[in-house]
């Protein structure tokens, strides 16, 4: 948790940030976020809220966002909370940015079970386009991150970026994924892999093969 | 092989629509107002019969857990159950796939079992990185809330029963549940001392219940065929059917489900296409996800997949999630990584765990490389016993279990590796 340190407090950024407030359309997101919780409970939104204080921030900058500290100011004002309290949130999770990124958030599992399919191969990729961990590329198109587990290890190695995954992935895959975002398309998400549908076995499942093709009801065989 | 007809996942891989109308006509929400006429107590009475245990990755059976809860609330305090889809071991992949594929399953799952242990709502805490999962999830409980099948009056059984969606934001102790309540709460994911255990004082200080997506999910299934069906699978102990997630140096990695205590290589040989290189070039398994201890590949082939059979070989079934290694297999390294993980994820709170951590990382770095001295593996040994049950929460025993597992199997390479540094050393000293 080492440089979870807010991005320094400087005029500049007052300048930038401290009239931030919440768009009608996320402030809709933000209220109905609050009404998940008890009466007297909407602190428990502090975590979606400020997920849509980094996305409206992503929205305004075109990256994937993050939190200025008057954002943060703002969103703790917005649940009566103590800004600190709101402040270790925000830097105790790691998906909050605490500092700018790209417009796409590069975000490559190195963990075991992907380091076994190749992840290795995946940051040499993004290496050899530029990118570096931590740091927004020349452009302004790409933050590298290694990031732990994402919970696709049987589709691994994997890559998020911003809000979607790329599974099944080999250098050259990630290459073409990488070109295609960078010309302003939207690549095909999942698994990389043709034909293959998600975390079947490749070549097609073992099992439950009545589904591949239609609604299978297996309730008349019980 | 288990047949498809008792495979309770059947929409596992997602060839068909998550909906609720394609849900029920794969049968979930079919008369759910008679389960949940049965009664409290009936519910959790099938439960205990059937023999299921928590699929979250400490095993403890479900239906005891739910009895816990208190019967009637005599200060007018809610109870809650929270459903922990804050899946984050690494090796773990099948909530995921419930969550996006049968996401219906999961929410009536979470009716019935709310009811049962008379719960007035679910939460249900989704890791943040699941951001499409986490929409489809939300659409599906909206859909079932338009259809009456939650919310006041749930499934017409005369029962409220509100579910409710919770981001999470990267933060793998969020699955410790005293965290996750400690999160759900608006604060830092920081485990709680226990007692008082949350079925006393949980959620906002209310009696809660903290359940794994896979056990919630499986529940609807097993009262409609019976306790008796699903005791049929697996041995004395280890009951039920279960999604297996199988990576790593397999040639093809899946998740499926299976009985449990299905032997190793049935599994690997019918499902995975294999060992790469073949059975002989199998080095290790990991077998429950990231914080059990490996298994070399001479035990690991014909052990039975589930609880006691894991822990008998001084490893165990975790969240089933299975990492399978190789020859070609760095191992050391492969448990070093898992080591860096258990760093960056302490959360921080317990000294033994911050600083442990980060020490059995920089420690295993330098034997990767050999850089160490032969009596350090002891020390190191010496340091996960230091760390293992001296933390309020598992997390410092899940990152002192790896590497015990390493040292109790591969000593032997890690001498290797130090003898062939330090005669690299004086060779070039002389």
């Amino acid at each position: 948790m080492a440089d979870r340190n807010p991005a320094p407090d400087t005029p500049e950024l007052r300048e930038r940030w401290g009239a931030f407030e919440f768009t009608e359309s996320y402030r809709e997101r933000a209220d109905k976020a609050i009404a998940r919780y008890p009466e007297g409970r909407q602190r428990s939104a502090v975590m979606p809220l400020l997920d849509l204080a980094q996305r409206q921030v992503g929205e305004q900058t075109n990256t994937q966002g993050w939190l200025p500290l008057p954002v943060i100011e703002y969103v703790a004002d917005y649940l009566d909370m103590p800004v600190i309290r709101v402040l270790e949130v925000a830097s105790f999770y790691f998906m909050y940015n605490m500092k700018p990124v790209g417009k796409y958030h590069v975000q490559v599992c190195g963990t075991t079970p992907c380091m076994l399919r190749g992840s290795d191969g995946l940051f040499e990729t993004c290496k050899k386009r530029g990118m570096s961990k931590g740091h927004v590329s020349d452009d302004g198109l790409w933050t590298l991150t290694e990031v732990e587990c994402m919970g696709n290890c049987a589709t691994a190695p994997m890559v998020q970026i911003n809000d979607d995954n790329y599974e099944d992935l080999t250098p050259e895959r990630l290459d073409a994924i990488l070109d295609e975002l960078a010309a302003g398309n939207q690549p095909k998400t999942g698994t990389q892999i043709e034909g293959k549908r998600t975390s079947e076995p490749e070549g097609g499942p073992t099992t439950l093969k009545d589904m591949v093709g239609a609604n299978h009801d297996y309730r008349g065989e019980w | 092989m288990l047949a498809d007809k008792d495979r309770i996942f059947t929409n596992l891989y997602g060839f068909q629509d998550w909906g609720l109308k394609a849900a029920q006509q794969r049968g979930d929400w079919d008369d759910t107002k008679s389960l949940i006429a049965r009664g409290h107590d009936d519910i959790i009475e099938e439960m205990k019969a059937s023999g299921l245990r928590g699929r979250g990755g400490a095993g403890f059976p479900t239906g005891l857990k739910w009895s816990f809860m208190p019967k009637e609330s005599k200060d007018g305090r809610p109870s809650f159950l929270v459903i922990n889809a804050d899946e984050s071991e690494p090796g773990s992949c099948k909530d995921r796939e419930i969550i996006r594929h049968d996401p219906h399953k999961l929410i009536e799952g979470a009716l019935v079992a709310g009811y049962a242990m008379r719960a007035r709502a679910a939460y249900i805490y989704i890791r943040g990185e699941y951001i499409r999962e986490a929409e489809t999830l939300q659409a599906a409980i909206d859909e079932a809330y338009d259809a009456g099948l939650i919310g006041k009056n749930a499934s017409k059984s005369g029962y409220d029963f509100d579910v409710f969606l919770h981001r999470g934001a990267g933060a793998y102790i969020c699955g410790e549940e005293t965290a996750m309540i400690e999160s759900l709460e608006g604060k830092k994911g920081q485990p709680r001392l226990k007692p008082p255990f949350p079925a006393g004082a949980g959620l906002y200080g209310c009696p809660t219940t903290v359940n794994n997506v896979e056990s919630i999910a499986v529940v609807p299934t097993i009262l409609r065929r019976g306790a008796s069906w699903f005791s049929s699978f697996g041995r004395e102990n280890n009951k039920g059917t279960k999604l297996f997630q199988i990576s790593g140096h397999v040639n093809k990695p899946c998740v499926v489900e299976e009985a449990l205590s299905i032997p190793f290589s049935e599994l690997i040989e019918k499902h995975c296409g294999g060992i790469i290189g073949g059975k002989d070039n199998l080095l290790a398994v990991i077998p429950g996800g990231s914080s059990v201890p490996l298994v070399p590949a001479d035990q690991i082939w014909d052990a039975p997949m589930d609880f006691d059979g894991l822990k008998d070989l001084g490893s165990g079934l975790g969240t089933a999630g299975i990492i399978v290694m190789d020859k070609s297999t760095d191992i050391v390294r492969a448990i070093s990584r898992i080591s860096y993980f258990y760093k960056h994820e302490s959360c921080g709170q317990c000294t033994p765990c911050r600083e442990g951590t980060g020490w059995m990382w920089r420690m295993m770095e330098r034997l990767r490389t050999g850089d160490a001295a032969i009596e350090e593996i002891d020390m190191l040994q010496q340091v996960t016993k230091q760390v293992e049950g001296h933390t309020i929460c598992a997390l410092g025993d899940a990152a002192a279990w790896p590497i015990q597992g390493l040292i109790r199997h591969f000593r032997p390479e890690l001498e290797r590796r130090i003898e062939e540094h330090n005669a690299k050393f004086a060779e070039a000293a002389e």
